[in-house]
């Protein structure tokens, strides 16, 4: 009981977030590019993400006053892009396109095998933190549909069949 | 796509395309530069004042790309000039993320310092000091291949400092995107390349007046900003003859096919090209011998068009006579066995989840459509349902939504019953005798711009 509470206290006095030199050196090239720090929200935020796969709730304070904005201010926006992860997602992130010539050229199927072989939703991430299946916007690869990104590779036309070997590709 | 690297004939009837060569990757500078590539610049900054490069633009008769098909001479004529213009901006709009629409992207991976070129001609055409081609995050390979373009042309001095050691300098960057399809609007556009949430902004004021943080501000699409170097080195009448006489409408047009057809792709032809052509020449037909049922003429936010529509030439004007419009000209086809109301419950999921939310019509009225559509699907539709998605395709239409997201979201749903009613018809559930009037309370103020339409072809059929 009381260690906890002497665990606690120390906790309070350091801050629980810190940009590492890497992520404070990216957001200050982004910076570079506007002439206002509001524009780098965005780039200061997938700075983060790139490092620690999302964007903890307590990194915003800490990217807000490195972009010189307020914490609300940059928490509105960091909720309004879908591609800014606000949970921890697994270590690949499977984007499966949901959009209309894939709907008419197999993302039923590839959906339906992907969620079997994974065992979870959209939504989810698998219970060994591997991957982490969501729903994507049209990936401009219609003439390739089924189509599916897993972290920044494009897959497509991807048939059931080929999933398991394609997933084997990301351990 | 075949290897046209060796035509320096000043002729080309391919301009957009004809150094892809997918197989090998894009051309470095040098190699582009041997292909002719930055001449137009060169000519630009030497010869010519940056309103002749508007007044050629304009001659031209290009219009936008990114689906409107707004004149860019007259885009552009709108941005104030003169030593007093101050801070002006170019901006590209690669947010592709229109479904079904796949041309910027190939245009960015293959061909990236054609897209450079026509950022530095537009900017300095607009006396512009800064551009930001504003791409779609998923694009990482457009990314690494566009910023590798940018730092080869700065460092030999076609961005940059003093360009080309003339007086205009331009610096130029690629902002890429974390999702949300409303980005591509272009004010939603300006208000995410400022940091904030991309809510679209009221218009007037145009961007081209108040755009990127208050200042003039030009926004145009991947495509169309590769046709002016072209353009510039070719002459207006060039281009407007790259139609070969097929439309009014100028140039060449990355078309494409895509759903289930034997050989989807996206090619440059000239404009005025028919659907059918596309189809089945370049496509190769509809696969496994299936007949065509319906096709989108340009992504997700056009109305459906009929096999009997195949024949006309994929230019602004003709597809908008048909009732329907070009869009991005990449055509998604529907074969005969797939379903239309399942088709549409897809499109309509797709702009139901990315409304922005700013306006009730769109943010309440994409889920509702959704709900009914679903259940029409499942064979679960109530009598009115069909008639409540006609109401919809009035109470989201143009002119009752902050931007132009919901009334693109009623294109194909108005087509799809105005051609397709039976599929609809078949996933109702009710008696037909247990039709009620369908009274719909509008909150005091709004004009109620429900009609009897609906009700009259019930009671007929
Ligand atoms: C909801 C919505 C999404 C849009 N998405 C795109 C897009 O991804 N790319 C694009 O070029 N234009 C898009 N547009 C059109 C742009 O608002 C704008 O008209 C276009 O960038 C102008 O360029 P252009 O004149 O060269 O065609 C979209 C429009 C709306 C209403
Ligand atoms: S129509 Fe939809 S996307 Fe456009 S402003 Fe309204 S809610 Fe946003
Ligand atoms: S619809 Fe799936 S990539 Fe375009």
């Amino acid at each position: 009981m009381s260690t906890d509470k002497v665990v606690k206290l120390a906790d309070l006095n350091k801050p629980s977030f810190v940009l590492s030199d890497e992520e404070r050196h990216e957001i200050e090239h982004a910076l570079t590019h506007y002439p206002d720090g509001r524009a780098a929200s965005i780039d200061a935020l997938k700075a983060v993400q790139k490092h620690r796969g999302w964007v903890p709730d307590d990194a915003i304070p800490v990217i807000a006053e490195a972009i010189g904005i307020s914490a609300a201010d940059l928490e509105g926006v960091a909720t309004f892009y879908s591609l800014i992860f606000r949970r921890p997602v697994g270590r690949h992130v499977i984007k499966v396109c949901d959009s209309i010539s894939c709907h008419l050229t197999g993302y039923d199927e590839l959906r339906g095998e992907l969620e079997k072989q994974l065992g979870i939703r959209f939504g989810q991430t698998t219970r060994d933190g591997r991957y982490t299946l969501l729903p994507i916007c049209c990936l401009g690869a219609c003439d390739r549909g089924a189509t599916m990104m897993i972290d920044d590779d494009l897959h497509g036309p991807v048939e059931p069949k080929d999933v398991a070997a394609i997933l084997g590709n990301y351990q | 796509m075949s290897t046209l690297r060796s035509a320096k004939d000043p002729n080309y009837q391919k301009p957009l395309t004809r150094l892809i060569d997918t197989a090998a990757g894009p051309l470095d500078l040098k190699s582009h530069e041997a292909e002719g590539g930055y001449s137009a610049l060169r000519k630009a900054i030497k010869e010519l004042k940056p309103q002749d490069v508007q007044a050629k633009v304009k001659e031209a008769n290009l219009r936008g790309r990114g689906g409107a098909g707004f004149p860019t001479g007259i885009k552009w004529s709108l941005i104030p000039m003169g030593p007093d213009a101050g801070t002006k901006y170019i901006v590209c709009n690669a947010d592709e993320m229109e479904p079904g629409t796949f041309k910027d992207r190939l245009l960015m991976e293959q061909a990236p310092h054609q897209l450079v070129e026509a950022m530095a001609l537009a900017g300095y055409a607009i006396q512009a000091q800064t551009g930001y081609i504003f791409l779609r995050g998923e694009y990482v390979v457009a990314a690494e291949r566009l910023n590798r373009a940018i730092a080869e042309a700065r460092a030999a001095g076609l961005l940059g400092k003093n360009v080309l050691g003339g007086e205009w300098s331009f610096e130029l960057y690629v902002h890429t995107g974390a999702g949300r399809y409303i980005c591509g609007e272009e004010t939603a556009l300006i208000n995410s390349l400022e940091g904030r949430r991309a809510n679209p902004r009221a218009k007037p004021p145009f961007p081209q007046i108040a755009g990127l943080w208050g200042r003039p501000t030009i926004v145009n699409n991947v495509e169309t900003l590769s046709n002016i170097p072209h353009i510039l080195l070719n002459g207006p009448t060039w281009f407007k003859e790259l139609n070969q006489g097929k439309t009014s409408d100028a140039g060449t047009k990355l078309y494409g096919v895509s759903g289930r057809a034997n050989k989807p792709g996206c090619w440059e032809l000239p404009m005025g090209t028919t659907a059918r052509e596309l189809l089945e020449v370049h496509a190769g037909g509809m696969r496994g011998g299936k007949k065509l049922k319906a096709w989108l003429p340009g992504g997700a936010s056009t109305d459906f068009l009929l096999p009997e529509h195949l024949d006309l030439p994929m230019d602004f004007d003709t597809i908008a006579r048909a009732g329907s419009r070009m869009g991005t000209g990449l055509i998604t086809v529907v074969a005969e066995d797939q379903s239309i109301v399942s088709a549409v419950r897809n499109l309509e999921e797709f702009f139901a989840r990315e409304s922005c939310g700013w306006c009730t019509p769109c943010r309440d009225g994409l889920p509702w459509t959704v709900k009914i559509l679903r259940a029409i699907e499942n064979g679960q539709g109530k009598t009115g349902d069909i008639e409540q998605l006609s109401k919809m395709t009035r109470w989201l239409g143009p002119g009752r939504t902050f931007c132009a997201h919901a009334p693109g979201a009623m294109e194909p749903l108005q087509s799809a019953i105005k051609y397709f009613r039976d599929e609809f018809e078949i996933g109702i559930v009710c008696d037909i005798d247990e039709v009620k009037p369908d009274v719909c309370t509008l909150p005091a103020g709004l004009p109620d711009i429900t009609d009897d339409r609906d009700l009259a072809t019930k009671k007929a059929s």
